[in-house]
């Protein structure tokens, strides 16, 4: 407990410490929230699909999540090639508790980020349905950064370089986050997209905010969370077997 | 229980088709101070990172405190402390809160004070509020020397621990090692580039090259073989006068590589 405790404290602490690393993970959503909340808002309102803000901030919300923790888990490539990895990898603490501990720092720390983006896109108008609501919605928050953050993890102990680095981001979660509905309604695509976006784990991620926050849910908030918290589990376990073997 | 805290025999580890580390057997008795020393690229660092389970050997077989690292990984980690030739430190964080990591995760028992204590020892007290990236080489090797002692474990390994280090804290880090191998009966297993550290601090040095042991024994023991007066001339005897060409590994051109990355990023 106490090894999880320390590696979730030490990403705390190396979050707040880089302020700008804070500021620029912001920047992100804060232009799609601008550029497609009154941009594309027009549009969307004279199709007649009603408000569009209310649509976007969940989309925008699951976008910053997913961005933030894949990134957070990759930050063990960081570590290996700056060597603090080594340091926890010789000590005499369970591999899976001190994977667990960087895991849980990583969802914390994006979950905190999208909860900024959440208090930004309510000071441009968005209004949750149910502001009780915003309690379960931090906890779905936090589940799907869970997910994010151990896939993150599990692909950076598999990788030992940058390049890799890159493929994942432009081969795996760029489409993740294009394909998820985070940006349209599932509910009027062709079926093709629709497909995909069944198997697309951000999906349901957005839908549970779309749940919560908008009260109106495409999969139901019952299957959005089975799903979400079985996809978590298999990549705990994923990830924990791929960290134990990591050779320094 | 034997009396060998590390017993090796016929170890081998390949990357590809070098072979780091070729058949080699030692051991190292319980309360032994321990030099293996060797050239460049000679197999000292890989075949510590397959003692301390950190890499798999390719064959062989190994015992640590008498368990194998490979199998009984966490009983293994539980009996030693570990100095790393490359740096471990997280430097984003300060000097105090590395030592205090360090501390949590080895299960120290009233961290605090011996932190304080072993922070006046090596003269970084005084900055331990500072992140680590502002240190000097020198300021973080002490750092890390330091950290390794902040646990007393059975046995302990040091990859080139005086590398870059002051001659003070270098005579300071041999006086606290010969205090807890007397006091505790710590065995300590090094390797370094100063013949005369090796001779003046080891019971026992092997020399290896080319990833063989090309001799063993107490430093007299190997002086003589060679008819030599100096441990250095013996060791050059043994090991030849050719510089070991040795490209830049792999994970120091993309350390580079990253570091660049990270001030671009900055
Ligand atoms: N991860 C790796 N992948 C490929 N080759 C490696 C790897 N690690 C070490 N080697 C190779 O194994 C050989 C032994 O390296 P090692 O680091 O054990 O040498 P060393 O004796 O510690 O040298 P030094 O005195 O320079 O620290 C070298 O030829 C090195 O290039
Ligand atoms: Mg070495």
């Amino acid at each position: 407990m106490s090894t999880i405790y320390i590696m979730w404290l030490r990403q705390m602490l190396r979050y707040f410490r880089s302020p700008p690393r804070i500021v620029a993970a912001l920047a992100q959503p804060l232009l799609y929230l601008l550029a497609f909340g009154y941009g594309f808002g027009r549009i969307y309102q004279m199709a007649g699909q009603g408000d569009y803000l209310a649509f976007l901030a969940p989309g925008i919300l699951g976008m910053s999540i997913l961005f933030t923790s894949i990134f957070s888990g990759m930050e063990l490539i960081w570590d290996r090639q700056f060597g603090f990895l080594k340091e926890t990898l010789a000590a005499p603490v369970s591999r899976v508790n001190v994977m667990l501990g960087r895991t849980a720092g990583g969802a914390t720390v994006a979950t905190f980020q999208a909860a900024i983006v959440l208090v930004l896109a309510i000071l441009f108008g968005f209004r949750p349905h149910d502001w009780w609501m915003l309690i379960p919605a931090l906890l779905a928050m936090f589940l799907v950064a869970m997910l994010f953050t151990t896939l993150g993890t599990w692909f950076a102990a598999m990788l030992s370089d940058f390049q890799g680095f890159q493929m994942i981001m432009n081969f795996l979660v760029m489409p993740m986050f294009f394909l998820s509905g985070a940006m349209f309604p599932l509910n009027s695509v062709p079926p093709v997209l629709s497909m995909i976006a069944r198997v697309d784990p951000l999906s349901y991620g957005v839908d549970a905010f779309r749940g919560l926050l908008g009260g109106a849910s495409h999969f139901g908030l019952g299957v959005d969370f089975a799903v979400l918290a079985v996809i978590t589990l298999v990549l705990l376990a994923l990830g924990s077997r791929a960290f134990s073997r990591i050779e320094a | 229980m034997s009396d060998a805290m590390i017993e090796v025999i016929d170890l081998t580890k390949k990357f590809g088709d070098v072979t780091a580390v070729d058949a080699v057997s030692f051991s190292v008795k319980r309360g032994e101070i321990f030099a293996f020393l060797g050239p460049n690229g000679a197999g000292k660092s890989t075949t510590i990172k397959m003692l301390t389970t950190l890499l798999r050997p390719t064959s062989g077989t190994i015992r640590v405190n008498g368990l194998d690292p490979h199998k009984q990984a966490l009983a293994v980690r539980r009996s030693f402390g570990i100095v790393f030739q490359d740096p471990s430190l997280d430097d984003q964080l300060t000097a105090q809160e590395n030592m205090e990591i360090h501390g949590a995760l080895y299960k120290v028992k009233d961290a605090k004070p011996k932190i304080e204590r072993l922070l006046k020892f090596v003269d970084l007290y005084d900055r331990r509020k500072t992140q680590v990236q502002k240190f000097s080489g020198g300021m973080k090797r002490r750092l890390e020397i330091a950290r390794g002692l902040l646990h007393h474990p059975t046995i302990i390994f040091l990859d080139e621990p005086t590398l870059g280090l002051d001659p003070q804290t270098r005579n300071q880090m041999w006086a606290y090692l010969h205090e807890m191998n007397k006091n505790e009966g710590t065995t300590v297993f090094f390797t370094t580039h100063y013949m005369e550290e090796a001779d003046r601090n080891a019971q026992r040095i092997a020399i290896i090259d080319n990833g063989k042991i090309v001799a063993m024994g107490s430093p007299a023991e190997v002086k003589q073989s060679q008819n030599a007066e100096t441990l250095e001339d013996a060791f050059l005897a043994l090991t030849g006068h050719s510089i070991r060409e040795e490209d830049a590994s792999s994970t120091d051109r993309m350390r580079t590589m990253m570091r660049g990355f990270q001030n671009r990023r900055r």
